[in-house]
């Protein structure tokens, strides 16, 4: 897209092409609005493309939605996201596995049945596994897809319906006149919109400061491995050990956990996105976990920097002033819940309110009374 | 105040398990030179080298393109190492002159600290030979990795018999496992003729040289020498297909470039020497430049990528010849049509939406990344880790774009920069601050409260017992 054709304007700006700025935009799309989705790079190219893939956050005031919605997305975007169904969590350690249990049991009597495996169980549903598996959990809901295609089927199905996405356009500063954003700065020109969407992942608290808003978020690098395929299991979304991650369709085995490096990151983006030996750490679980894979090549490490909030919770939020701004950070769990909180968010845009779940408890306010050290207390400071 | 915490990196990776003065990657000529005069001026040297490459991954040639024309010999490690070091008298001086020499050890992995790591208690090379993988430090890091083979995609360069011009040479001189007989050479440069000149040598026959430009490319006092054997030059010809049986090529069709007048060429072997890429694997996963600490010698240094202009002449030329269903990635077969058409792989279904994209309306969005055409198509995602596709890729890319091939960025190469198996890379003896610091994610212990219960009384009791640790 050359300059020229860059927009003058739109009813929404959304800033960041992430999973979760795409996919407010796709939603703010279907309902006929006139959407912009501005970015320093390109679709996906942070944490939205280099995550686990997982789709199960019982935790989530939208898990329900995402339960509703992950069954049909690849029929609502018309591409591919490589969505299956359910989750197995394997254990070798009794605590883990009690741990596990539990969270089962939680899940079960919120209405989302967990059967519990034995060892032997867990080694049929889990071929790769052998008796060192003391047994785990089988979750009959919830899922994966793969993080590059979703993100690519969101900016294509948002342009399929007259979206418009500006790649290598990172947003400079937000423009406001009488209490309201009127406009983004870019280095294309100026975007005059009507509202305003920041979904910047760690970028996002630096591009609010100068309108005086605290969104508290602390950048941190994590890491994941992946093998050459192997051979396919019938549920490919088996974790534990430390571990999350999965079997991809085609076979290879991407994982991730263990520690993250909290970094400092810049307007423009992190400086880079180092891996470190930890791909030693992460091979030794997978090796655990999957004996019967232990030869398999390990042929990829990657990093990706993902935001957190002070208490690791989402902020999802019209704000109050300017009234025309809606923040979103999923802290670091974004990926799963992309389509339930784009529809939270396009909701928040048009309705300021969300219609399907009460999502008030993520609100900005809950961070008023935050101490300013608060990376320090936690250990968090770059 | 500040705090610690428990479930960050630092302090959790140990530092290098064993520490040398000099580590050299590569034990050709240079890098065993630098390895002896390392251990001349008294420093500690480690000397490491990858070969012999294990049998299988021979077969998906890391890094030089064997295409299968080697003899049994390559899966008998024992004879191989024998081969090596008959092949290159120097190492036995480095070993007598105390150097500690590796060989059939692969280093996977280069780490040091930058602006988004700090957390490394020193630079380190990760090193793995077939049992385990090994952190070393080093004051001074020298890498003779040599240059990898270039090669493109036409009908049959998956054959065996299709190989690189250096997998060639590794096969012929320092392996003696050479199956070939009858060789045509694609390309003219120094690299082809003496390529030529080495099969003339061993009694191997030169069936021609093929050539897209009219001239021959490479310095004439070896195009004369070439020339004065009698080797037929095919200029301004290009590669349409290499055909043959369960044996491997017997034939190889090329067409000139001017008419596409086609001639056919009974060879056992074509070798791919229209150039080579300086085998920096290393630097660009740990995004590092040499320096005075880690620095470059022999080919990984000298070796100079080919021209992008005359690079891209044999991509477009090749690709006039090459069917839609042309493999360029071989390792997730992907098609050159797919590629063009940016679609998935064919183990997923490919919606009707998808028919109306395609590398050119991914374009439209802004310049592409060839790592997005990983993503999308799966091209370069295989065990080979992109050394057979990556310049391919990056030549589709601009010619789609109609730019020059090198405004076009090359995909991101990643650690380990050779396929490690997980038993062998794993860390089994890790630091007791790792294991009791693990955490699935990033272990905040409100992150995973269930939403209904934020706020109540209970929310206490769930951080408290099921606490920070992911769930789901």
């Amino acid at each position: 897209m050359s300059e020229a054709d860059t927009p003058r304007g739109a009813s929404v700006v959304v800033i960041g092409a992430g999973v979760t700025g795409l996919s407010a935009a796709w939603w703010l799309a279907r309902s006929g609005i006139d959407v912009v989705v501005l970015d320093k790079g390109i679709v996906g190219w942070e944490a939205s493309g280099r995550n686990g893939g997982g789709a199960s956050h019982y935790q989530s005031p939208l898990f329900a939605e995402e339960q509703r919605l992950w069954p049909q997305m690849d029929d609502l975007l018309g591409y591919p996201t490589e969505y299956v169904r359910e989750r197995i969590i394997i254990q070798r350690d009794p605590a883990l596995l009690d741990h596990y249990r539990a969270v089962g049991r939680m899940c079960s009597a919120m209405g989302y049945r967990v059967d519990d495996l034995d060892s032997r169980q867990a080694q049929a549903a889990v071929p790769l596994t052998d008796e060192t598996c003391l047994g785990g959990i089988h979750l009959r809901f919830g899922g994966h897809a793969n993080p590059q295609r979703t993100v690519q089927a969101y900016a294509w199905a948002l342009q399929d319906l007259g979206g418009r996405i500006l790649q290598h356009c990172p947003a400079l500063a937000i423009a406001t006149a009488g209490g309201r954003v009127v406009a983004v700065e870019t280095p294309r020109g100026r975007i005059a919109c009507d509202a305003l969407v920041v979904a910047a992942g760690p970028q996002s608290g630096m591009l609010l400061a100068p309108l005086k808003i605290d969104l508290p978020v602390a950048a941190a690098r994590a890491e994941m491995i992946v093998t050459e395929p192997a051979p396919m299991m019938a549920i490919g979304g088996v974790d534990g050990n430390g571990l999350y991650g999965r079997q991809t369709l085609r076979g290879n085995l991407a994982f991730g956990g263990g520690p993250h490096e909290w970094i400092a990151t810049a307007p423009d983006g992190p400086a880079d996105r180092p891996v470190s030996p930890l791909a030693r750490n992460l091979a030794r679980r997978v090796a655990e976990m999957f004996p019967k894979a232990a030869r398999l090549n390990v042929i990829r490490s990657w990093a990706g920097i993902v935001e957190n909030t002070p208490d690791g919770r989402p902020i999802l939020d019209r704000l109050r002033d300017p009234g025309n701004v809606t923040v979103a950070t999923m802290s670091g769990v974004g990926f799963g819940l992309s389509p339930a909180s784009g529809h939270a968010i396009r909701d928040l845009v048009v309705d300021g309110v969300c219609s399907f779940a009460d999502i008030a408890k993520l609100g900005l306010a809950r961070f008023a009374t935050l101490e300013p050290d608060w990376r320090e207390r936690r250990g968090w400071a770059a | 105040m500040t705090a610690v915490d428990v479930h960050a990196i630092d302090g959790k990776l140990l530092p290098p398990d064993a520490r040398f003065d000099v580590v050299v990657v590569g034990a050709g000529a240079a890098g065993t030179a630098a390895a002896i005069a390392a251990a001349a001026e008294g420093a500690t040297v480690l000397l490491v080298d990858e070969n012999p490459v294990r049998g299988d991954l021979i077969g998906t040639d890391v890094p030089l393109f064997y295409g299968g024309r080697m003899t049994a010999a390559v899966q008998q490690p024992a004879r191989m190492i024998e081969q090596i070091v008959a092949s290159n008298p120097a190492l036995e001086t480095a070993i007598e002159a105390g150097v500690d020499v590796r060989l059939g050890t692969a280093a996977w992995g280069l780490y040091v600290n930058g602006p988004a790591m700090r957390a490394l208690p020193a630079p380190m090379l990760g090193i793995a030979d077939a049992e385990r993988a090994t952190m070393i430090g080093f004051d001074r890091l020298v890498l003779a990795t040599g240059a990898r083979d270039l090669v493109l995609g036409f009908t049959g360069w998956d054959r065996p018999g299709v190989m690189g011009a250096q997998g060639f040479a590794a096969l012929l001189t320092r392996y003696d496992a050479l199956a070939s007989r009858r060789v045509l050479i694609a390309g003219s440069g120094a690299l082809a003729l003496e390529t030529a000149l080495l099969a003339l040598a061993h009694g191997i026959a030169v069936l021609g040289i093929v050539e897209v430009a009219e001239a021959v490319q490479g310095p004439s006092a070896l195009a004369e020498r070439v020339g004065a054997a009698g080797v037929p030059l095919f200029l301004g010809h290009t590669i349409v297909a290499a055909d043959g049986g369960i044996d491997g090529v017997d034939r190889v069709t090329l067409a000139a470039v001017a008419n596409k007048r086609q001639v056919e060429v009974y060879c056992d072997t074509l070798l791919l020497a229209i150039g080579a890429i300086p085998a920096t694997e290393l630097l660009e996963a740990a995004g590092v430049a040499p320096g005075e600490t880690i620095t470059r010698v022999g080919d990984c240094a000298s070796v100079v990528r080919p021209d992008p202009a005359y690079l891209q002449a044999w991509s477009a030329a090749v690709g006039r010849h090459a069917p839609p269903e042309t493999i360029v990635c071989q390792c997730e077969a992907v098609a050159r049509a797919d590629l063009i058409g940016v679609q998935p792989p064919r183990y997923l279904d490919r919606p009707v939406a998808m028919a109306a994209r395609s590398l050119s309306s991914l374009l439209n969005d802004g310049p592409a990344h060839p790592d997005q055409i990983k993503r999308l198509t799966r091209a370069g995602m295989g065990v080979c880790q992109g050394r057979r596709c990556r310049e391919q890729v990056a030549c589709l890319l601009a010619e789609q774009q109609g730019v020059p091939l090198d405004r076009v960025p090359v995909a991101t190469v990643r650690t380990p920069v050779r396929p490690v198996p997980l038993g062998v890379l794993a860390d089994w003896q890790e630091s007791a601050a790792m294991t009791a610091g693990w955490d699935v994610w990033f272990g905040i212990p409100t992150q995973w409260t269930p939403y209904a219960i934020i706020g109540t009384p209970e929310e206490a009791e769930h951080v408290s017992g099921l606490g920070g640790t992911m769930h789901v």
